[in-house]
């Protein structure tokens, strides 16, 4: 049972909320509190507007435990238009083919459940952007 | 009490935001056909929509909702409410309103609630909205109809069973890109369609499905709107109705004068299937993103128990603008991959591995 982890990171991880330095005005995703820019201290949350592009991408076939159901599906470094990086699922590909620089959008998506009886567990993923 | 019957807020509302949501998976009914009747058999035309393998009505609320604000251009913290109406919530305890609220910034000083009344949760919700915002007790509430809509394998409910579903920003009138003009609700204990607790599969009454249930409800709760409101066919631009196919809505359409222009732009059921709580209320958003200022709309909900909401609208200039700040319903269901049985059963759960 890891609820109360997943609980704390309930807003990170449903809608990308993360940390604007006051200082420098440098993005911060996930937060982190102190600035890795210029090192002051940055509490302020941030709402990013999700967009961004395919940094690097890799298949994954032998999924980690709790990922089984959902394999073969791609992990992706996003590059968000704010600055960041950050790796997660890319999703509703279709049959599409992923690319380096294809420019997605992050969706709300279960990312696994706690067995049969425990909790749903939702989070960011990235989809291909669509059209407007 | 006044003559009529059609529930009266305190206060003017209207729609301030609307988002649709449609997964992109598409079943073809002759997919359906060709496992369970064979390669020959001429099953019913069209397709439904397929949620993803990490789809749920939690996950297609959310990005409904989120388009619903994009248009609506408010901040999320004056949204006092947030109802989802369906019958496919992922938790049986444990609202699935909460996990919305949380994703789209509404918390905490929000109600938050499911809604089930089969295929009419969604419009319930809305009713409730209208009355909470047109109470004066909040500014704005969010009331969401979504389904990943459950039919046995085999059944004649699979064929059509679909997902998706659209949220709505329910808001005063003087901010609203749709005015509410008139609501009614019509109820009867009639048990056409319902599902027991812990079964995974609705059970459904074949042909009594028709005549006492849907068309007698969805007639009634039209006419005492219509007549009401001094109102007939003509005075519509459009018309939608609860969608569990195509020919229940295209003959009540018919026998209550409307024509099947009115009728075509709201009827998505063959691309998409029947979204359950869903289903009139993303044939609306299809309609809002095509009228013209100063049009009435009637839509017509139907919920298996038995009962139907009405709603007459009327759009404003405001729609105009704001309906290109999100994607269009169209634009959903083009981004359309076609699966085969298989996979469609893989990504309903219907395989188990262990």
């Amino acid at each position: 049972m890891e609820i109360s982890r997943h609980w704390r990171l309930a807003k990170q991880r449903y809608a990308l909320v993360g940390e604007v330095c006051p200082n420098c005005e440098h993005k911060i995703f996930p937060p982190r509190d102190i600035c890795p820019d210029c090192g002051e201290e940055a509490q302020d949350l941030y709402q990013f507007s999700g967009r961004g592009e395919v940094y690097s991408y890799t298949q994954v076939q032998q999924a980690p435990t709790g990922f089984e159901e959902y394999a073969p599906y791609t992990v992706a470094l996003i590059k968000l238009e704010e600055g960041p990086m950050l790796t997660a699922q890319l999703t509703d590909m279709g049959k599409r083919p992923v690319s380096i620089g294809m420019p997605v959008e992050m969706v709300t998506r279960k990312l696994r459940s706690d067995g049969e009886r425990g909790m749903l567990i939702y989070g960011y993923k990235f989809r291909p952007a669509i059209a407007s | 009490m006044p003559e009529d019957k059609l529930l009266r807020p305190n206060r003017d509302v209207g729609i301030i935001g609307y988002g649709a949501y449609i997964p992109r998976y598409r079943l073809p009914a002759s997919e359906v056909a060709r496992i369970w009747k064979g390669e020959n058999f001429k099953g019913p035309p069209g397709e439904k929509a397929v949620a993803g393998l990490d789809e749920d009505v939690i996950t297609m609320s959310i990005e409904a909702s989120r388009n619903a604000l994009a248009r609506a251009a408010i901040d999320p913290t004056e949204i006092r409410a947030v109802w989802v109406g369906s019958e496919s919530h992922p938790y049986a305890v444990k609202p699935t309103s909460t996990v919305v609220a949380e994703a789209i910034g509404a918390v905490p000083n929000t109600l938050a609630a499911d809604w089930q009344f089969a295929c009419k949760a969604g419009t319930e919700a809305m009713q409730a909205a209208i009355g909470f915002v047109g109470s004066g007790m909040a500014e704005v509430a969010l009331s969401v109809g979504m389904d990943k809509a459950q039919g046995r394998p085999g059944g004649a409910l699979e064929y059509t069973a679909g997902a998706g579903g659209a949220a709505y920003l329910i808001g005063t009138a003087d901010r609203s890109l749709v005015t509410i003009e008139a609501s009614y609700s019509f109820t009867t204990d009639t048990p056409d369609f319902f599902r027991r607790a812990n079964e995974k599969y609705p059970e459904h009454g074949e042909r009594f499905t028709g005549e006492p249930a849907y068309f007698k409800h969805v007639t009634a709760a039209a006419d005492e709107i219509m007549q009401s409101s001094g109102l007939k066919a003509e005075d519509f631009a459009f018309a939608v109705f609860h969608q569990p196919n195509a020919k229940f809505p295209t003959r009540v359409a018919r026998s209550l004068g409307f024509i099947p222009e009115q009728l075509k732009p709201g009827l998505l059921v063959p691309m998409i299937g029947n979204t359950y709580a869903g289903s009139a209320l993303v044939g609306l958003t299809a309609i809002l993103d095509i009228a013209r200022p100063d049009e009435r709309i009637l839509m017509v909900s139907y919920g298996s128990g038995a009962g139907s909401d009405s709603f007459i609208f009327k759009t404003t200039e405001n729609l105009i603008h704001r309906r290109e700040l999100a994607p269009a319903t169209l634009e959903y269901i083009s981004r359309r991959t076609e699966i085969d049985y298989a996979t469609y059963a893989r990504y309903r759960g219907k395989l188990v591995s262990k």
